[in-house]
């Protein structure tokens, strides 16, 4: 047993130096991460990341009202930045014509009437006008806006209902403490199980973590066996009086040290680049991914089995990722999914790893919440590695 | 050319068959080599030749028969065979990314050398192979006689009573062929069974005590050199490729999807 370690940990030891050497492998290895984060993390906005977003205000009121829209949407921040820039224009039309040549990206226009509307006790009406050719930008400003127009309204409600009180307090026994008490007798309070706002960058950078080092050791496993096969240095190695499993064990074992290398940086820019709160263990996040890796050694070895090429293990592999990219819940939450393909989903390794990680970095979960995402990736680990190592050795015994 | 072979077989084949599918690589094939001898194994392409060097290298299992390497099966006693061969395949055993001590290193750690031994073996060869100053090298900085040498000093690393080589100066120029030639013929002078794989007639009728001539996964034909020109007496001074394409035909070997065909016949030799 031990003799087996020590060989493998000789072929792993050989891997990892001839991938450091190879600079330009080292390269991409460290950029790759690094990009998919910051792409991903730009690309998809949530309502903190929303800043100095041009939109278009038609204000036809000649009164009070409307300035105070406008200059409400004016010192609207988040995290300290302005969410809007607000740009004058005539009327709907022109917004629509902004919108249109994409100078604006929303409007709202402000009726000439709004002022006198509100002063007769009647109710006015603030058009919102959104970029239907981005429904992201479009559903996130149209949100900030109407909770803007709505507040607005409170404010104003408020002021109605506080001058009412002062002729009902003489006939109601019990007048209310709030005049928010007649505008909106039910609020809502939101908590969640840690504290502080969570974010969809969040909710995707565990799910790239464990993408990103389980993709690396399948893709790696494989790519690393066809490549000495197709070299022939696999041969050098099959000639020596070591056994098979320390050959692969060897080759799974350098993988998941460049796997795990890679995990960490995700990990660190998620943290220091992009603001993410890590909720739970760090260790136990290490746990999941050792395991999320351990899990896929068996399926890259099934792939290096069955195919002797590099070429033919890549396109192999990319039929295996692709499909699990948008199935494991990665980027979109399972619960959006048709029941079909959750249930699909749930065969896979990866929802499970994911699932962990979320339950600890966003939900603060120890080791008895993420017990079953543990068992299931050991018990799929371990059934993969029981297929797959008899596969191995007929490969290169062929 | 020195003969310092006893009658001791250290190569026994018997009934040996590789089947691929439908596909019969190696055809019942017999034969034994002497220990201390340089056998010279020769074929058209697809003859058996690589099939059997792998069967008797561990490095595929035959369908039926039985093959001893030292007294060794190499089916049931694969690691015995293992630490008593070395190996020159076809392509260059080496990491390009390592350096040639690394490379020697690693391969004699597999065999659980320890780094004393690999560093005495390694200097005990690589200044015959003219290889000493470039050894903290990465060996991908290498020419293709370069690599050879190091990819023969790594064969060599288990002190192997056979070595096995399978086209060792293909693609070489003259120079490193003359270095591995003599290379050769001293390291048999000090006893090691060599097994040679070419389709360089001149070298195999330079180096070869005896040769087998393999055809469609069978011996065609196996004798020493001398024995083997009388099968041309019609040929004044007959060399061995005279021999050769008498007993495997002059028509060219085309194997695709482990077919062999023959295709354009060439005019009489």
């Amino acid at each position: 047993m031990l003799n087996l370690i020590f060989d493998a940990w000789k072929i792993a030891r050989k891997d990892l130096t001839e991938f450091i050497r190879d600079k330009l492998r080292l390269v991409t290895f460290i950029i790759m991460p690094i990009f998919m984060m910051t792409l991903v993390g730009f690309i998809f906005p949530s309502q903190n990341s929303l800043k100095n977003i041009n939109i278009g205000v038609a204000n036809q009121d000649s009164g009070k009202a409307g300035t105070t829209v406008v200059k409400m949407l004016e010192n609207l921040k988040t995290n300290g930045s302005n969410v809007f820039k607000v740009e004058d224009y005539p009327n709907l039309d022109s917004i629509k014509e902004g919108i249109r040549e994409q100078k604006i990206s929303g409007g709202l226009v402000i009726p000439s009437d709004l002022t006198s509307t509100l002063a007769s006790n009647k109710q006015a009406d603030i058009t919102i006008v959104q970029d239907q050719s981005n429904p992201q930008i479009s559903a996130l400003t149209n949100q900030i806006l109407q909770q803007a127009v709505a507040g607005f309204g409170q404010e104003i409600g408020a002021s109605k209902v506080r001058s009412l009180l002062v002729t009902t307090e003489k006939v109601s026994p019990q007048p209310p403490s709030s005049p928010l008490a007649f505008i909106q007798p039910i609020k809502s309070t939101i908590t969640g199980l840690v504290s502080g706002k969570t974010n969809y960058f969040d909710f995707v950078a565990s799910g790239i973590m464990a993408m990103v080092v389980m993709t690396a050791v399948l893709t790696g496993l494989a790519a690393s066996v066809s490549r000495e096969n197709e070299q022939g240095t696999l041969d050098g190695i099959l000639v020596a009086p070591i056994r098979r499993l320390s050959i692969i064990f060897g080759k799974a074992m350098a993988q998941s040290i460049r796997g795990l290398f890679q995990g960490i940086i995700v990990l660190l820019l998620s943290v220091f680049l992009f603001g993410v709160t890590i909720h739970g263990s760090l260790l136990l996040v290490m746990l999941v991914l050792a395991l999320g890796i351990f899990s896929f050694v068996g399926l890259g070895i099934l792939v290096s089995a069955a195919a002797s090429e590099q070429e033919t293990a890549t396109q192999l592999l990319f039929m295996f990722q692709f499909p699990m990219l948008f199935l494991s819940g990665a980027f979109f939450p399972l619960q959006q999914m048709p029941k079909i393909m959750q249930n699909i989903a749930h065969l896979l390794p990866l929802t499970y790893a994911i699932e962990a990680l979320r339950k600890i970095m966003i939900l603060g979960g120890g080791i008895s919440e993420v017990r079953n995402e543990l068992i299931v990736l050991v018990v799929f680990g371990a059934v993969t590695l029981i297929i797959a190592l008899p596969l191995f050795n007929r490969l290169v015994k062929r | 050319m020195e003969n310092n072979q006893d009658d001791t077989n250290i190569i026994e084949v018997k009934n040996l068959v590789k089947r691929f599918g439908k596909f019969t690589a190696v055809d019942n094939v017999s034969f034994n080599v002497k220990k201390g001898e340089i056998f010279g194994f020769l074929g058209p392409n697809g003859a058996g030749k690589s099939t059997t060097i792998r069967i008797l290298t561990t490095l595929s299992l035959p369908t039926s028969g039985e093959a001893k390497v030292s007294d060794h099966d190499v089916v049931h006693g694969q690691d015995q065979v293992r630490r008593r061969i070395g190996l020159v395949a076809e392509k260059v055993i080496l990491y390009n990314r390592l350096t040639a001590d690394e490379n020697l290193e690693f391969f004699g750690s597999l065999y659980h050398l320890p780094k004393k031994v690999v560093h005495e073996r390694t200097e005990k060869w690589i200044y015959k192979l003219h290889m000493d100053e470039w050894r903290k090298q990465q060996v991908g900085t290498f020419s293709t006689g370069m690599k050879q040498r190091i990819n023969i000093v790594r064969a060599l690393l288990t002190e192997p009573e056979v070595l096995f080589l399978d086209e060792p100066t293909l693609g070489l120029d003259p120079q490193t062929t003359h270095v591995i030639r003599t290379f050769l013929r001293e390291l048999n002078d000090q006893g090691v069974t060599i097994v040679l794989t070419t389709h360089d007639m001149n070298e195999a009728e330079a180096l070869s005590d005896t040769v087998a001539i393999v055809d469609h996964g069978k011996i065609a034909a196996i004798d020493t050199v001398e024995n083997l020109k009388k099968l041309v007496p019609n040929v004044k001074d007959p060399t061995l490729e005279d021999v050769f394409l008498k007993i495997t035909g002059e028509e060219t070997r085309d194997i695709a999807s482990g077919k062999i065909t023959s295709s354009r016949r060439f005019g009489p030799h």
